[in-house]
């Protein structure tokens, strides 16, 4: 059980200074630790960077769907 | 436009039609898992390939996010009886169908997994009730879970199918309408004035709304879904710019999750590129399992959802104000306040009556008052 924790979560260093500042801030928040603290700033980072993404259309596709949302009359 | 939730939208449809199906063992789905299938292969489910295998579940229930971190709330799953599936094992394939749906789908069976009803249903639903609608459910499936990946095969038209759009036709009819932000409501009932109050003031801050009711199995006394689709077409016609809204169906089976609903619907209409997406008082509710805000607080623990969650509180009609308000523009005291009552509407159209003008549109009431059997039976 502790080996299938361990394996989900990881440990980084951050600098001590840094760490005192956080603990400092997250006290009285609904931050339980400064791991969720972390966690939370690093995870809303991350969800800004776009990732790369199929190019979900072909040109046949893109004539299908404009043809079905015309026939639907959703487009004009 | 936005990402779809994990990065890339889904397509689980098959690419090859000609696939020799004469040798795998077939197996009767219920409608609402064809739904599921259906939802994974257009994308509605993304970044979901099929149905969860075990680490993902207990990382749902535990972290409310699949393994690889990603936000994801609500588990799709498979069960199957055990002596249904004897004769399969980890590493076959096998064929899905449905009747209802004419769905046919693989799946790639990478797992057989057993788990715990009473853990899912508290983590779930924060209840072991079993008079919860969704605990209940779930006490009622089978003893067994197959995960793996799904390919659809085939699924047969439906009704409602022209206000049926995929992710895929949402994505490219925003674009085409130039719409950058679009915020998505989810409902289950034709709209009253409070519907509209809320929905317009949302689309007063964006450049389109997408209207997105719930289609699927009903309880007796509900609006048919003809009633509540036709009830937004006049809406939309005699109150709405054409060019700013868009009403187009879900097809999926609400859980009365509350909270953790709230968190899968808008994942769903972040698939369907939308932007924001409306909150209101006791989303996916149900009786009183949940605080009425509940729903609104979960959002902030999800800073990498990446759709806006716009909440709306209590809202209502003031004799002194003359309008629909909210708490936090209206200064009056409650006694000024009349609150939109769906049972009383309700009642009112039951009796064959048309509700007050400043609770219903005329034209909605008209509306729904011109079916035979506006209720489901």
């Amino acid at each position: 059980m502790l080996k299938e924790e361990e394996k989900k979560y990881t440990t980084i260093s951050i600098p001590t200074p840094l760490a005192e500042k956080i603990k400092k801030r997250i006290k009285g928040t609904g931050f339980t630790s400064l791991s969720s603290y972390v966690t939370y700033v690093l995870r809303e980072i991350i969800s800004g960077e776009k990732e790369d993404s199929e190019e979900a259309f072909t040109k046949e596709d893109e004539k299908k769907v404009r043809e079905r949302l015309r026939a639907l009359g959703y487009l004009e | 436009m936005i990402q779809p939730h994990g990065g890339k939208l889904i397509n689980k449809k098959i690419k090859n039609k000609k696939i020799d199906l004469k040798n795998l063992q077939k197996f009767e789905i219920n409608t609402n898992t064809a739904e599921d299938i259906l939802n994974i292969a257009n994308g509605v489910f993304s970044p979901l390939q099929g149905f969860l295998c075990k680490n993902d579940l207990e990382n749902v229930l535990k972290e409310k996010r699949l393994e690889n971190d990603i936000p994801w709330t609500i588990p799709i799953l498979l069960d199957f009886d055990k002596n249904q599936i004897k004769n399969i094992k980890e590493g076959d394939t096998i064929l899905l169908t449905n009747n209802e749906t004419g769905v046919k789908s693989l799946l790639e069976l990478e797992e057989i997994y057993s788990y715990d009803k009473k853990k899912l249903a508290q983590s779930i639903f924060g209840t072991d009730d079993p008079k919860h609608p969704g605990v209940a459910n779930i006490y009622n499936m089978k003893e067994k879970l197959l995960a793996g990946e799904i390919t659809l095969i085939d699924s047969k038209p439906r009704e409602f199918d022209k206000y049926n759009l995929t992710p895929k036709e949402t994505r490219f009819l925003f674009k085409e309408k130039g719409w950058k932000e679009i915020v998505a409501f989810q409902t289950r009932n034709p709209p009253h004035i409070g519907h509209e109050y809320v929905q317009k003031t949302a689309l007063t801050f964006v450049d389109g709304i997408f209207i997105n009711p719930i289609i699927g199995k009903k309880k007796t006394g509900d609006f048919t879904d003809e009633v509540i689709l036709a009830s937004y077409e006049t809406l939309i016609k005699h109150y709405y710019l054409k060019q700013r809204a868009v009403l187009s169906i879900l097809r999926t089976s609400m859980k009365y999750a509350g909270p953790r609903e709230a968190i899968h619907h808008a994942i769903m209409r972040k698939n369907f590129g939308c932007t924001h997406f409306i909150v209101g008082r006791d989303h996916a509710g149900v009786g009183n399992y949940y605080g009425p805000y509940d729903a609104h607080e979960i959002f902030s623990e999800f800073p990498d959802l990446g759709i806006v969650p716009v909440f709306f509180r209590s809202f209502y009609r003031c004799i002194k104000c003359g309008g629909v308000v909210n708490e936090k523009i209206c200064p009056h005291d409650q006694q000024y306040h009349i609150n939109f009552s769906g049972k009383k509407i309700r009642e009112l159209l039951v009796n064959g009556q048309i509700p007050p003008e400043d609770m219903m549109r005329k034209e909605v009431s008209e509306t729904i008052l011109r079916f035979k059997k506006p209720f489901v039976e």
